[in-house]
């Protein structure tokens, strides 16, 4: 197989190191990811799932271990740093977007991620919000009626669509979804990760998406990983993940 | 007459304050304790140089650079070394009070027979305080224009979108402690620029000055919200602008009433008070149905 995108070694995460609540949360993770992997993350709550994401966007220090980017050791870069290549969307609707700005004025903001922010005006011309309009139709939920509209009064379904978008108007390396539809009724939850299967497979994004859904985490992606007190307890993919029912899984939750 | 003439000139003056403390208050969402040191520093950078035959122009600029240092100084201990912004920013106040004795050498400087800003030719054939207004107005003008133009940069979008969301700003690529330090250096320097532009309207700069002095900057970016209600960003600066006018109006209108000067900070203080809690006060009153009632026609 070719070199992962991303490759955990020997990663631990422990929280209050050094005091008697010391908690090891992740043990010893050895993980790859390779382009174009739709990994779909399963695990009890406590298991690691949102400590491993935040691993690998920097926001927690490793106690041992690295993270490797096409082979370049980033375990010391800042959370700044590693969104030229990593971009997430969060679990609650607030995280992701700026609430007194504008649905364009996000998406402007979102454009530069990676790129330098420079003293020269913003450019949100015609043809600009035409492009957005466009872009924002892709998600069927009436966004881009809404462009000048300050997300703040955006209902969750919408604002989540828009953090998704921002997270893939430049297309990251690595897109982490932190169950991203999970504080969503359930027609808006299916509709946004309907359109979120149909974003990763056609533009080939490589994501991590923890899910709580068996169902989901079966139906999408070609890997799927469970996690079970802080270690990797399965990982399938293609065929094998086919195969694979929500009574076998349930197993690898208990333990 | 005069004396409401007087007041707008005042309140023009002082609207730098508002504007400036808009950046951290309202933008970064923190209220910044170092402005009651930055004013007064500002005030006391200008009026030295001043009395020392230094232009009152770049004397003003200089200020505005000593101003962004104390700004500089609270952004570092906030972002860098964790301390509460509100703590930070009275450790910077605190401190200054030493700095500007040692700038001014004494508690008190006069500018008595110094050219100021005020001084050009052309505002002693105005009126009595009419060049306080007309100053005033050139100054908030260009201040205005050059912050609304800056918030629509690029830079300026990542710095609302970091007191907005830091969150979210980091997720793409903010570096949100820059911006949060940007903003303080900009805030404090337009704080001092406006010491200093007060310090020469006064004719003096004086160590306790800046006593009060994010009380008047709030109370005129709290008035122009309470009387305009829902805004544009630009709107809302201008607002803040009016906001301050009003506030020196109302100040003038309770001093009327028989109040001394020295009961300033007071008065000051019950008006913001007063401001902040009027939404409440006339939603528990239903002010806004009685009112509307009385404008409505009658059927």
């Amino acid at each position: 197989m070719t070199e992962p995108v991303f490759r955990l070694q020997d990663v631990d995460v422990t929280v209050k190191q050094g005091t008697l609540a010391a908690t090891k949360i992740l043990k010893g993770i050895n993980f790859d990811i390779y382009e174009g992997d739709f990994i779909t993350v399963l695990g009890t709550n406590g298991a690691g799932k949102s400590t491993l994401f935040n691993a690998i966007a920097g926001n927690l220090q490793l106690s041992h271990g690295h993270i490797l980017h096409h082979g370049t050791d980033i375990t010391q870069k800042s959370p700044v740093e590693r969104t030229d290549y990593i971009a997430r969307v969060f679990q609650d609707p607030k995280m992701g977007t700026a609430p007194r700005m504008t649905v364009a004025e996000n998406l402007l903001l979102a454009e530069k991620r990676g790129a330098k922010r420079r003293l020269r005006g913003r450019n949100l011309s015609k043809e600009k919000l035409a492009q957005y309009r466009e872009l924002t139709q892709t998600m069927g939920n009436n966004l881009d009626t809404r462009l000048q509209t300050a997300t703040g009064n955006l209902s969750g379904g919408q604002r989540q669509a828009l953090s998704f978008l921002m997270a893939t108007l430049v297309k990251p390396e690595l897109l982490l979804l932190d169950e991203h539809t999970a504080a969503l009724d359930p027609k808006t939850s299916e509709q946004l990760m309907t359109t979120t299967n149909q974003q990763v497979t056609q533009n080939q994004l490589t994501a991590l998406m923890i899910t709580h859904n068996l169902a989901d985490a079966l139906k999408y992606g070609n890997r799927l990983i469970v996690l079970n007190a802080g270690d990797i307890v399965l990982d399938v993919r293609n065929e094998e993940k086919a195969k694979l029912s929500e009574e076998q899984l349930l197993k690898y939750f208990i333990a | 007459m005069s004396m409401i003439v007087s007041s707008i000139g005042q309140g023009l003056l002082w609207a730098v304050l508002g504007v400036a403390l808009f950046l951290t208050f309202r933008i970064l969402n923190f209220p910044d304790m170092t402005v009651e040191g930055s004013f007064p520093l500002g005030a006391a950078t200008a009026v030295t140089l001043i009395s020392h035959n230094v232009s009152p122009i770049l004397a003003t600029i200089i200020a505005f650079g000593v101003g962004a240092l104390a700004g500089l100084a609270t952004g570092l201990l906030y972002t860098k070394g964790k301390i509460p912004i509100l703590l930070a920013g009275i450790l910077v106040m605190t401190a200054s009070l030493s700095i500007n004795l040692r700038i001014m050498g004494s508690a008190n400087i006069s500018l008595l027979g110094k050219d100021t800003l005020f001084s050009a030719h052309f505002l002693s054939t105005l009126p009595k305080y009419f060049d306080s207004v007309l100053v005033g107005f050139i100054i908030i003008s260009v201040i205005t224009a050059l912050l609304v133009i800056f918030l629509q940069t690029e830079i300026g979008q990542a710095f609302i979108a970091t007191g907005d969301n830091p969150t979210m700003a980091q997720s793409i690529g903010i570096r949100t402690d820059r911006m949060t330090i940007m903003g303080l250096m900009i805030s404090n320097g337009l704080i001092a620029f406006g010491g200093a532009v007060i310090a020469q309207n006064n004719g003096y700069a004086d160590i306790n000055m800046g006593i009060g002095i994010i009380v008047i900057a709030l109370a005129s970016i709290i008035i122009g919200e309470v009387v305009f209600g829902e805004l544009t960003l630009t709107e809302r600066l201008i607002a803040v602008v009016v906001g301050s006018i009003l506030y020196r109006l109302v100040l003038l209108a309770v001093l009327r009433l028989g109040f001394s000067t020295n009961d300033l900070n007071l008065l000051s203080a019950i008006v913001l008070a007063i401001a902040m809690m009027l939404p409440q006060i006339s939603k528990a009153l239903k002010l806004d149905k009685v009112i509307k009632k009385g404008l409505a026609n009658h059927d």
